[in-house]
């Protein structure tokens, strides 16, 4: 079966300002390739200036890089216009990492969650107001918080929330990026949970973008690991995490105390 | 009693909050160890440490004590406060920039504090400053003391910030989430760095962050706190092997670097939720 | 004391006085625009009107503000011209505003080139002092009320465009929008229900201060015979009457002034009140 989303040799620069005959530029993408499959989920890890973030709004087509292509379907995603552009961001949805600023504080939470479906013109009012309603069932929210502004709710629930806009329109894939940093561990393992559920349930595609390799173990299947730029590694998950090829994984690996430090309190 | 750092039963409540922000606490820190306080947010760890220093707000009613090295700082006058506050007990925080004047050099900062509390001549306090930074890992320290906050990365700002808060030798550094801003591969550093400053200079650290994984590294000792009160306290390696508060059971087990691929995380059980427990609390 | 490290202390709690200014500012531009508005009706004398008897009177039961140099109602005038000074001053502002809003969020917004080409021209504008650019407008244009609404607009227009491009901007970073982008939204519509409602606050409380600096200026440009013409008298030019018999009959000069002093107190509590009300949303970070 054909691959969903196929990124191939991916290159973006930031200008960062000075004058115009000197200005400095830095490299966020340096010639990135990968691929997923249907309904696969990929854990993309990075610190920060690794580009991560960079490569996901561009696979969401937020962001044209300067050289390469992200192919979605098939397609490539530079050449959409009008309608098929629209379609394509029908298919292709974000979920954001900061609880706060995903979701706009004037808007009750009820309607940021059918702002795809106005967006798009999906259904009829009564038909938004349903799905809005669905939504709410299958990430855990109580219905009776959409009229709710996001400042009356939980870090959890703002985060379900931002899950539940992302499945509005329906798609196929989505990019999430450090979509539980923000959040207590508590309430991490909850959105956690919740995202296996909708990977099983809904069969849907994601790109989860984190620093957090013990997230990413939980919840992926395959795994690429970047750094400044550039991907050093990709792979199955147990593959990578077990027998790292490259050097920065492994520091990745062993800088991270939660995957060796704390003894499984299950073990004996 | 012989801690270094004792609180007794410490009750921390805020104007209009049903709760209180630090319910009951009594914790006896000993000399020369590095204790880690843990807990998620709202559950009042940062609120504790900031009562040690009398950086709570004016509105805070805090009732209990706290004695430093056998003395009372419950109760302190700001001047007498002022005294303490980076000779005998430092604090760093979160975000090393927020600490650092941007428009001064960092070399000047540090030497700053030494002489808030030394009589020291200002060339004998930039010379000690340099020093400091040598000490915490920031190579070519002469030169660089000359250079303002911005030109350091974020683990490097930090550092500075710790050759700021061990300046004098204190007795006791409190580190609020101290790491929980910088890269994996330099959290483990910084945390490396305390430790090792802490076991030459003989400090008593108190570690405060939600993170399991940085207390399991470099803690002797790790309390857990929840909704203000403090729920257990157990030696590093005792915690994570035979925790006995279903709450810190709950949060070991919620860990998806431990628990098996693709499984279901364990959910905290309602009654714990901070939901149930109603508004109020200061953030952790 | 040792600077390093330590915070202050979290602020207290906002108090509860912004609802008050607001409440104070927004009674008193009603009063006063009330007043202005039923000025045909309010006033007891036609303002031209000359009462021959009682030129320069002192405040009396006839005159209660008392009477000028050609024996008119001072009453009378300060409320034609405090009409005429209102109209000016807050269509001025409101016309700024028109333009001010769209230009400013479309820098923010977008950035690059359009900011740039937006910001340098505001810039070219507010290079010009204020007073230089209107009495400029006017030499151009002729004097008038119209023209001197013009000339305020213009004025400042850079400076309210500057706030909603700072508002524009800051809103603009935040996820929501990038996220309504990758929901179908085109650009019109985040600007329009995203952007402006996010960054409209600190907009409103400048429009407010500046009014009652439109006053000002249109007084000041009134004062030297710019701004509202006869036969209409304007707040501005009775203190330039006034000035002459300040010591005789005071009254001409005080009553006028002071309704300045009011609009623009007014405006001013409006703004402040405005400003405490909005800032712990914190747009403007």
């Amino acid at each position: 079966m054909a691959d969903l989303l196929r990124v191939e040799n991916l290159r973006k620069t930031f200008a960062l300002g000075g004058p115009p005959w000197a200005r400095r530029r830095v490299v966020a993408l340096d010639g990135v390739s990968l691929s997923l499959g249907r309904g696969r989920t990929l854990g993309l890890v990075g610190e920060s200036g690794s580009g991560k973030s960079t490569l996901g709004r561009c696979i969401l087509g937020l962001t044209k890089p300067d050289e390469g292509s992200v192919v979605f379907d098939g397609t490539d995603v530079a050449s959409l216009r009008g309608r098929r552009l629209q379609e394509f961001r029908r298919r292709v949805q974000p979920v954001f990492q900061d609880p706060w600023g995903s979701l706009d504080p004037r808007w009750t939470v009820g309607r940021s969650v059918r702002e795809a479906l106005d967006c798009f013109g999906i259904g009829t009012g009564a038909d938004r107001d349903r799905r809005v309603l669905d939504l709410f069932h299958r990430v855990g929210l109580d219905p009776a918080l959409a009229g709710r502004r996001p400042t009356r709710l939980s870090g959890g629930q703002r985060q379900r929330v931002a899950i539940a806009a992302a499945l509005a329109s329906g798609p196929e894939l989505i990019v999430a990026d450090e979509p539980v940093s923000a959040l207590d561990m508590s309430v991490q393992a909850q959105i956690l949970n919740l995202f296996l559920d909708l990977r099983q349930d809904l069969g849907v595609a994601s790109v989860f973008v984190t620093h957090d390799l013990g997230v990413v173990k939980h919840v992926s299947d395959e795994v690429a690991v970047m750094f400044q730029g550039r991907l050093v590694e990709t792979g199955e998950v147990d593959e990578v995490m077990d027998r790292p090829r490259h050097d920065y994984t492994r520091t990745l690996l062993a800088a991270n105390p939660a995957l060796h430090a704390i003894p499984d309190p299950r073990s004996p | 009693m012989s801690g270094l750092l004792s609180f007794s039963d410490v009750t921390v409540r805020f104007a209009g909050q049903e709760r209180p922000a630090v319910d009951g606490v009594t914790l006896d820190l000993r000399a020369g160890e590095m204790f880690g306080l843990v807990g998620e947010s709202g559950s009042g760890k940062s609120t504790l440490a900031n009562a040690v220093l009398g950086l709570l707000p004016g509105s805070a009613q805090v009732t209990g004590s706290i004695r430093l090295n056998g003395r009372e700082v419950l109760g302190l006058s700001e001047e007498e406060l002022r005294q303490v506050r980076g000779d005998e007990a430092a604090m760093i925080f979160q975000d090393a920039s927020a600490s650092l004047d941007p428009t001064w050099p960092v070399g000047d900062q540090i030497a700053e504090t030494i002489r808030a509390h030394r009589p020291v001549s200002r060339r004998e306090a930039e010379r000690r400053a340099v020093e400091l930074m040598a000490e915490v890992g920031i190579p070519d320290a002469a030169r660089r003391s000359r250079e303002a906050p911005h030109r350091f990365s974020g683990g490097m700002r930090q550092r500075i910030v710790i050759a700021a808060a061990l300046a004098n030798d204190p007795r006791l550094l409190i580190a609020d989430e101290p790491t929980t801003a910088l890269d994996v591969t330099i959290q483990a550093q910084v945390l490396q760095l305390i430790d090792r400053l802490r076991r030459d200079h003989g400090t008593t650290v108190l570690l405060i962050t939600h993170d399991l994984g940085v207390v399991a590294q470099v803690c002797d000792r790790v309390g857990v706190m929840r909704g203000g009160r403090l729920l257990e306290v157990a030696m590093g390696a005792n915690l994570f092997a035979r925790p006995t508060h279903p709450y810190t059971r709950a949060l070991l087990a919620a860990n998806p670097a431990t628990a098996p691929r693709g499984s279901r995380l364990p959910v905290i059980p309602p009654e714990w939720s901070v939901e149930s427990l109603g508004p109020g609390g200061a953030d952790g | 004391m040792t600077s390093l490290g330590l915070p202050a202390p979290p602020a207290r709690a906002p108090q509860r006085r912004p609802g008050r200014l607001i409440l104070l500012g927004l009674l008193a531009l009603l009063i006063l625009g009330a007043a202005a508005a039923a000025a045909p009706w309010l006033a007891p004398w036609d303002p031209e009107e000359m009462d021959v008897m009682g030129v320069m009177g002192p405040p009396s039961a006839a005159h209660p503000f008392g009477s000028d140099v050609m024996g008119r109602d001072v009453l009378s005038r300060v409320l034609f011209a405090l009409r005429a000074s209102l109209l000016v001053s807050t269509s001025a502002v409101a016309a700024s505003l028109l333009v001010a809003v769209p230009l400013g969020l479309l820098a923010g917004y977008f950035g690059t080139w359009v900011d740039s080409v937006v910001s340098r021209g505001l810039d070219m504008i507010l290079v010009l002092p204020a007073m230089l650019l209107a009495i400029t407008f006017i030499a151009i244009l002729g004097p008038g009320s119209v023209v001197a609404a013009l000339a305020i607009a213009v004025i400042y227009l850079p400076i309210l465009a500057r706030v909603m491009r700072t508002g524009a901007l800051v809103v603009t970073r935040n996820d929501y929008v990038l996220g309504a982008r990758a929901r179908g939204a085109s650009h019109l519509r985040v600007l329009l229900t995203h952007v402006l409602p996010n960054a409209l606050g600190p907009v409103v409380v400048q429009a407010s201060i500046l009014a009652g600096f439109a006053l000002q200026l249109e007084a000041g440009l009134s004062f030297l015979g710019l701004g509202v013409q006869p036969p209409t008298p304007s707040l501005g030019s009775m203190l330039a009457e006034g000035r002459d018999v300040l010591t005789i009959a005071p009254w001409v000069e005080v009553f006028p002034g002071l309704a300045i002093v009011l609009a623009v107190l007014a405006f001013t509590l409006l703004g402040e009140g405005l400003r405490q009300a909005f800032d712990p949303e914190g747009v403007a970070e």
